[in-house]
């Protein structure tokens, strides 16, 4: 655990001016899988150093949206901007350049199973051959003197560092994860179930992650969560997705954007059930089905 | 996918609806195959596009060619000893009936080099490099580490499979020398220690027989071979589904469709390269 002592409040202390592009703009974005429909105009600008929970039940699309707003999934329909630049229209050269500026915090870890810890956090050092410092190859001592200050950020003792992913428990891999993430001080952090699988107090200790990489540098965070204490806690802006086949009408697929503070107030059955948890009329749906 | 109609007439007799279902399974099969075949191919570009253009990380590619090489050395090093050993106890059976127990030499050492070596080499290969590729990289696709590698900047092909591509070209040619020449020890020592050939006249038959291009044919073989058997299994492991079935599958797919593969290449060089030598011995080529 780190001896910093936690932070109480969802920090907003980055203004957005008006005249500053969106970071990730989202334009009717519809992506879907043989012939299944997952995303459809999705419309959506994320501010820099904004912080912005998706939230949704499972099978929404919320993970795949996540992977399109850096090429990870293409899209069928519209368009996916990140920092001005069109995905869809620019050269995997950039799109590799892009994407080195952004750190991804898998479900899993995704830790490299044949990489101690500390070569899995020094592993994107080793790939961009030193963006952190300018122009300036990294050697080997220097690279390690940064993986054991990433793992201090993440309250992991030196100790863990020739250890295997295997070898540590689902807790310390999330905080790997996010410090093999962070150690480019990327533009943009992307969050998948940060605290899905943890108990509360390990929980809390990824919230504390994601709050505390937000103050040591400015970072723009995007975190799919089913975990409404993790919305409420870090995020600035929420937004929740609803899954297509339940859409009515012509219903747009995100049902609620704004603070967190509002959703409680929200009259919105959908919203009300979800973020209270309750099952509703789904158990007659399940038995149905 | 779906281009036949999937609609059911009520009126159309049961006949009629089995053959309507096994259309559909046969347009869907070909269609499943064309598909595949043009992924392969695409995958196969995007080798060697990352091969050409592309630096190759030293470390990544040691550690394929200690994988595929080094850790492939023994297996193979002990299937070329029986092979050999085998083909001795079946070729003195045969040839001892007929009086040319002398003769077998050149049988068993003509066999190995231009068939057996390479063929069970990449068989061999096929079982423990590919399959393991296979499930390696689908492992690593369903757990998102490749996801996580492409989120990285890193071009996965160039990270994971050219370097186990390049390896395999390197070291299954090796790999099959070292096969050829522990079958040929193990058929002269199976024959001089346990079938009483003599060692002059068995190694002078050979001599007279297996030449330089027999020895080529098959190291020709193991590269078609060894190229086969990396792509392929990088393929199925890269497309792998997801789940634990999905990896299981892969492997099996990654060996099964490798074997296919070798036999068919085999067919094929063999024929060709048979057509290439007779011109080339007529012609008074040294090679022999």
């Amino acid at each position: 655990m780190s001896s910093q002592p936690p932070l109480q409040s969802s920090p907003s202390q980055q203004s957005n001016s008006p005249f500053v592009c969106p970071l990730v703009e989202v334009r009717q974005l519809g992506v879907s899988f043989d012939n299944r429909v997952v995303l459809q105009g999705i419309t959506l600008e994320v501010r820099r150093g904004e912080t912005l929970a998706i939230i949704g039940e499972s099978g929404c699309g919320k993970t795949v949206l996540l992977k399109s707003l850096i090429g990870l999934i293409q899209g069928q329909a519209g368009t996916v901007h990140f920092d001005g630049v069109d995905l869809c229209q620019t050269t995997s050269a950039e799109l590799a350049h892009l994407r080195s500026r952004t750190g991804f915090v898998f479900q899993g870890a995704a830790l490299f199973d044949s990489l101690t810890v500390a070569e899995n956090i020094g592993f994107p050092i080793r790939q961009s051959n030193s963006q952190i410092t300018s122009d300036t190859v990294l050697c080997d001592e220097d690279i390690m003197s940064l993986v054991t200050e990433s793992l201090r950020e993440v309250g992991l003792a030196d100790n863990v560092c020739q250890r295997y992913p295997m070898e540590i428990s689902g807790g310390m891999r999330k905080r790997v994860a996010i410090a093999r993430a962070n150690i480019l001080k990327p533009d943009l952090m992307l969050y998948d179930e940060p605290t899905a699988g943890l108990d509360p107090i390990a929980s809390d200790v990824i919230n504390e992650l994601i709050m505390r990489s937000r103050l040591q540098h400015t970072v723009t965070s995007i975190i799919v969560t089913h975990d409404m204490k993790t919305a409420r806690k870090v995020a600035d802006r929420v937004i929740m997705v609803h899954p297509v086949d339940r859409l009515t009408g012509d219903d747009a697929q995100i049902i609620f954007d704004g603070p967190p503070s509002v959703l409680d107030r929200h009259a919105d059955q959908r919203i009300t059930q979800f973020i209270h948890g309750e099952a509703g009329q789904r158990v007659i749906e399940l038995s149905d089905g | 996918m779906n281009s036949v109609d999937t609609t059911v007439n009520p009126a159309t007799p049961p006949h009629a609806l089995r053959s309507q279902g096994l259309l559909r399974n046969v347009t869907d099969a070909c269609t499943n195959f064309v598909c595949q075949l043009g992924d392969l191919t695409l995958f196969t570009v995007q080798i060697l596009k990352w091969f050409f253009r592309h630096k190759m990380r030293p470390g990544t590619l040691v550690n394929a060619c200690f994988q595929i090489g080094v850790l492939s050395l023994p297996v193979i090093a002990l299937t070329g000893l029986f092979i050999g050993m085998v083909l001795a106890v079946q070729s003195h059976f045969q040839f001892s009936q007929i009086g040319m127990a002398n003769h077998m030499g050149a049988v068993i050492n003509m066999t190995l080099v231009r068939e057996l070596g390479p063929v069970l080499a990449a068989t061999m290969l096929a079982g423990r490099v590919g399959s393991a590729m296979a499930a390696e990289l689908g492992t690593m696709r369903v757990t998102e580490q490749i996801d996580a590698l492409e989120s990285m900047g890193i071009n996965p092909i160039h990270h994971l499979v050219v370097p186990r591509v390049v390896a395999a070209l390197l070291l299954i040619p090796t790999l099959t020398i070292m096969a050829d020449f522990m079958g040929i020890f193990g058929g002269f020592a199976y024959s001089y220690l346990a079938l009483d050939v003599d060692p002059h006249l068995y190694f002078q038959h050979s001599r007279d027989f297996v030449g330089g291009w027999d020895l080529l044919t098959g190291l020709i073989k193991s590269l078609f071979f060894g190229c086969t058997i990396a792509i392929v299994s990088c393929y199925h492991g890269f497309h792998c589904q997801v789940g634990a079935k999905g990896v299981g599958r892969a492997a099996t797919a990654a060996f099964v469709i490798s074997f296919v593969l070798i036999l068919g290449i085999d067919l094929l060089l063999g024929m060709g390269l048979d057509r290439l030598f007779l011109p080339m011995q007529s012609g008074g080529n040294a090679l022999l």
